[in-house]
């Protein structure tokens, strides 16, 4: 790729995104946006070799997709109103005609109440909006704020692209006919609205997280994607911790991604994973992150999930890992999302801290509730206690139970084999392989 | 922007409703009535009879069908409607939330097609 190639390449990734975003808002009407957007690169690809690569490319683009929709709205005779309209509205404090914009980030304040400036961030939340569905809300995002096309889309979710497609009309017809409005929104509803957004940049990375080695490089490259989104969450909504809470979570999983699965595609106990090969940058960065986060005092479950990833990617090897910090913190988890998968990780956790008889009490509790019937981690922590607790006949019993339940084939190799291990061998300790906090 | 606000519930229930519940739910209405057109959102709305009272209406090969009863049969049935103008499509969940029945039955919001 030569120079100018490259060029476009990284305005592609670094302004897709925030160019397009201030069109909609311009235009009003996101397929011209869209139009007027890919020919502004088409046109760079045409100018900038004889040109030269302009000072500020987000500036030229951003004027050129302009010129781009006015043409493109004179041809049409209805739009020709719309035109005058687009072409009047220079966006408050946008300065692109003399190319002296699309700095944008952070505190420019282009004339929002709201006092959040960047049109991305009104973009992520209309692309989050909860009267979307969620399918969509995910699919939207990855077209509009990171300029994935709609085959890489459909890919990277593993379906049909005219699903994919209809998918993406239909969201924003709605967002059209329905007057979903293209804002921050207000402060009554930003709690909610942000929880959205961060909802479904997670989704995006654990899409990818769950895409093993050797599959489909655009679903692996959803984790990239996604923390490229908690980067500029975290960018544009400064003052929210829980934005700094996922970006630290996401770095942090993603540091450990390389030693997740072995040649087989199975899941690596996060015990046994090869420390040495976890990316130690990425690990510093994420706790650098999350210890700016828990500085504001505002601690959410992002921050909490974060803290719990950051504890095993510093501990440096299993034995050294503080579970009784992990069971505090899943405790603290528990209160802002009661759920039973929490309670069963914070079980594992107190196993770890205060040994097996004192998670399996826990353990019982969340059976006798019923609350996880047919989830197979249940039954095989069960088991793994049981196992520790050098009850055999029981463990082998609850290893039977996880096996009927388990879903895919490495985990049912996995429980086959601790199966067979009951019926052989005297148990040895390999406590932490049962931790299962979402993430091995 | 126009919007139709469907009221579902459970019209059973709605029968099964002891005076005092029927008038706190009539003085809910009625606040909520006051309120929207003060804010100058509210442009009709109407209670509608159960659906024992409905008759469906179909024309098929020049005949006039006629049916006793509502054209599907649900746990929820429409029981009333408003017609609201709103800024946009928060405005009109943030007003759909405040009917009573948001509380225990389910609001079908849906943009008016303007011809």
């Amino acid at each position: 790729m030569d120079g100018v190639e490259a060029a476009v390449a990284r305005a592609f990734r670094e302004e897709w995104g925030r160019v397009l975003a201030t069109l909609i808002r311009t235009t009003g009407d996101w397929d011209l946006a869209e139009e007027s957007v890919q020919d502004a690169f088409a046109r760079a690809l045409e100018r900038w070799p004889a040109d030269g690569v302009p000072r500020n490319p987000g500036a030229w683009l951003t004027t050129t997709a302009r010129n781009r929709a006015v043409d493109r709205l004179r041809r049409d005779a209805v739009g020709a109103a719309k035109a005058e309209e687009a072409a009047m509205t220079a966006p408050v404090g946008d300065a692109a005609e003399d190319g002296d914009d699309g700095d944008g980030d952070g505190g420019d304040p282009r004339g929002d109440p709201s006092g959040i400036g960047d049109d991305r961030l009104r973009l992520i939340f209309t692309c989050c909006h909860p009267a979307l569905a969620l399918d969509a809300r995910v699919a939207l995002t990855l077209r509009t704020l990171c300029g994935l096309t709609t085959p890489e889309i459909a890919r990277a979710f593993l379906v049909p692209e005219a699903t994919m497609a209809q998918r993406l009309v239909r969201a924003k017809r709605k967002i059209r006919h329905a007057a979903i409005p293209y804002r921050v929104p207000p402060a009554h509803l930003l709690p909610e609205r942000t929880a959205s957004v961060l909802a479904v940049v997670y989704l995006l990375f654990n899409e990818g997280y769950a895409a093993t080695a050797g599959a489909d490089l655009v679903r692996t490259g959803l984790c990239a994607e996604a923390i490229r989104l908690a980067r500029t969450l975290a960018q544009l909504m400064p003052d929210e911790p829980e934005a700094l809470g996922l970006l630290a979570l996401v770095l942090l999983h993603d540091a450990r991604r390389a030693t997740r699965v072995d040649g087989a595609g199975d899941l690596i106990p996060l015990a046994d994973q090869d420390r040495s090969r976890w990316d130690r940058a990425g690990i510093d960065e994420g706790v650098a992150v999350l210890d700016a986060a828990l500085r504001r005092g505002e601690p959410g479950p992002y921050q909490v999930q974060a803290a719990v990833a950051a504890c095993h990617a510093t501990a440096p090897d299993a034995a050294a890992t503080d579970w009784a910090e992990i069971a505090q913190l899943y405790r603290q988890l528990a209160r802002f999302v009661p759920s039973a998968v929490v309670e069963l990780n914070r079980a594992v956790a107190v196993a770890m801290a205060d040994g097996p008889g004192a998670g399996l009490a826990l353990v019982e509790r969340l059976e006798a509730s019923g609350a996880l019937a047919g989830y197979h981690l249940l039954p095989a922590t069960r088991a793994d206690l049981l196992r520790r607790l050098d009850r055999r006949p029981e463990a082998a019993d609850a290893y039977r139970q996880a096996l009927a339940l388990a879903a895919t084939d490495a985990e049912r190799r996995y429980l086959g084999r601790r199966l067979e291990e009951m019926a052989l061998e005297p148990s040895a300790p390999s406590p932490s392989s049962v931790h299962n906090s979402g993430r091995s | 922007m126009r919007y139709l606000l469907l009221i579902a519930n459970d019209e059973s229930a709605l029968a099964a409703m002891s005076p005092q519940e029927g008038q706190e739910m009539m003085a809910g209405y009625a606040a909520f009535g006051e309120e929207m057109t003060a804010r100058g959102v509210l442009q009709d709305g109407n209670r509608l009879r159960p659906t024992t009272d409905a008759t469906t209406v179909q024309v098929r090969n020049g005949e006039v069908l006629t049916a006793d009863g509502p054209f599907a049969e649900t746990k929820e049935q429409i029981g009333g409607y408003y017609v609201v103008e709103c800024q946009d499509l928060d405005e009109a969940i943030e007003v759909a939330s405040k009917l009573p029945h948001a509380a225990n039955g389910t609001i079908e919001v849906r943009p008016i097609w303007e011809m």
